[in-house]
């Protein structure tokens, strides 16, 4: 029974992985740039629902609600007045540079606000969760919530990407942007939605996090952020069923490392998964292949 | 006035200039040719116009519209479509969802209908792929796709960059006797080709261009009989 608690676990882990994998593989596949602050967006919406909830001591679903306008505002923000300009720059590296940046500057930001002690985050999750099977298997509310969350973002991403008249101009925007100029798609607008989408979910991913791992800092962001890079690579960058399934494989991945190899070298193994994948399949799992252009 | 006129229009890459202050106008219901060689300047002036490039200097009068100062995704619901060199369909959508894009600007879902019925009318063969992912459809078929797409958006005027490049002489036939009948229907064609010959014969009117600048401009019948064309650009 324990090994089951250990895989819900990293099932868990792995969802919240895969929401923010989410947010890197659309921006990359529609926006073609690497948002390296997109784990700082985590961040600034925990400390958003930690000021909310903890010290004004409001409403969870408020905190809530408000760190995703906030973590939207922030996302849309950013890509405009620091990744905009970049755009149709000589070297690609300029935006990925800026990227970093920016993860510095909230990061300094936050420190700067709330300090480098370490906040104590209580749960957005109230429920205790459920105890299956004669007591042996207890599964934690927040675990259950994460996953279901999780889905529940993937099948309207999906609804949203294969139904919508947006979604449907995010892949034109994504495969050619002179194509989709030609329809009549405003391409800024189309990225500015992604960024939109992507940060709300960071902000969705963060909440989970802290109520899981309940200890916020200025870099709570930062490593969760790179795995989810990692994931995405993993499942194939810019693919929206790859980012879940990487998400959940890494998170397995990292739980079940823990407990049965070496706590200090989980992370050691998921970077190495990063390394193998790259030299054995560039692509990632659901990653197209790059075709050379005729 | 013309349809469409423009004015020593300019556009450079960097330090090279593409365009030379070039000057020519399309008439309602014409087809008009651009000819020459591969550089001189061609799929440019077909990107300036659709605001995919800004040019250095000079006008577009598009109706009443200077499309200089217009983004590129207002042009299209102005009535202008532009079918790309190499096709550049969404490779990874299907048929009919690359025929809802080109249909972008447009929402009115009865008109949705009866122009999607009028496209496949058209290219039949798209009907029978519409769910086929257009990747995997051949240049012949993507190039039918391409049009219809732009078609999709029920243009005054459509720009045909290359639409007989690396296909096959049939379909070549096909898809030229498909310009003829789309500008019979009142829409005006601006072609750009190095098939110069096949443009030529289907055009009202052609200009020739060699690196940047119009050297020639007439007639298409009387240019389709001009020596220095024909030693040019007919191989003959």
């Amino acid at each position: 029974m324990s090994f089951l608690t250990y895989l819900i676990n990293g099932l868990s882990l792995g969802s919240i992985y895969a929401i923010i994998a989410l947010g890197y593989t659309m921006v990359y596949g529609i926006a073609k740039m690497l948002n390296f602050a997109h784990g700082d967006f985590i961040m600034v919406g925990c400390y958003v629902i930690f000021t909310i909830c903890s010290t004004l001591s409001g409403n969870t679903f408020v905190g809530i609600i408000a760190a995703i306008i906030i973590c939207t505002l922030l996302g849309v923000t950013t890509e405009r007045i620091a990744y905009r300009p970049l755009r149709g720059a000589a070297s690609p590296l300029a935006v990925l540079i800026t990227a970093i940046g920016v993860s510095y500057f909230l990061e300094n930001l936050a420190l700067l606000i709330f300090g480098a002690d370490i906040k104590s985050f209580s749960s957005v999750v109230k429920w205790n969760g459920v105890t299956l099977g004669d007591g042996s298997l207890r599964i934690q509310g927040v675990t259950i919530v994460t996953i279901a969350v999780s889905i529940v973002i993937l099948i309207a991403l999906q609804l949203f990407i294969h139904k919508t008249k947006e979604g449907q101009a995010m892949l034109a925007v994504a495969e050619d942007r002179g194509a989709a100029t030609l329809m009549g798609i405003n391409v800024n607008k189309t990225i500015t939605l992604t960024f939109a989408i992507g940060s709300a979910l960071a902000a969705v991913a963060g909440a989970l996090l802290c109520s899981a791992y309940p200890s916020l800092s200025p870099y709570t962001g930062a490593m969760p952020g790179i795995k989810a890079f990692v994931a995405a690579v993993l499942g194939g960058i810019g693919s929206i069923p790859g980012a879940m399934i990487g998400g959940l494989v890494l998170g397995i991945i990292e739980i079940l490392s823990k407990t049965y190899i070496s706590s200090q070298l989980s992370d050691a193994i998921v970077f190495g998964i990063l390394v193998v994948v790259l030299l054995v399949k560039p692509t990632g799992i659901l990653g197209k292949k790059i075709q050379e252009k005729v | 006035m013309s349809l469409l006129d423009v004015k020593r229009l300019s556009v450079n890459y960097g330090v090279i200039k593409a365009l030379k202050g070039i000057s020519f106008h399309v008439e309602k219901g014409e087809i008009v040719a651009l000819i020459g060689a591969n550089g001189a300047g061609k799929t440019t002036i077909l990107h300036t116009l659709s605001g995919l490039i800004k040019p250095a200097d000079g006008q577009i009068m598009y109706n009443d519209t200077d499309l200089v100062h217009t983004p590129g995704h207002k042009i299209v619901s102005l009535g202008m479509a532009h079918v790309p060199e190499g096709r550049r369909v969404f490779a990874d959508m299907t048929v009919l969802q690359n025929l809802k894009m080109g249909a972008y600007t447009r929402n009115d879902a009865a008109e949705f209908q009866s122009t999607l019925e009028m496209v496949y009318k058209r290219f039949p063969r798209l009907e029978e792929r519409k769910n086929q992912l257009s990747g995997t459809l051949s240049g012949g078929e993507q190039q039918m796709l391409a049009m219809g797409r732009a078609l999709m958006s029920h243009p005054d005027i459509i720009l045909m960059d290359e639409p007989s490049m690396g296909l096959s002489p049939i379909f070549v036939n096909e898809i030229f006797s498909i310009i003829e009948d789309v500008n019979k229907d009142g829409v005006t064609v601006l072609l750009v080709e190095q098939n110069a010959k096949k443009a030529l014969t289907i055009a009202d009117r052609a200009y020739v261009l060699e690196t940047g600048s119009i050297v020639k401009e007439g007639i298409a019948d009387e240019l389709l009989s001009d020596e220095s064309i024909r030693k040019a650009y007919l191989g003959e």
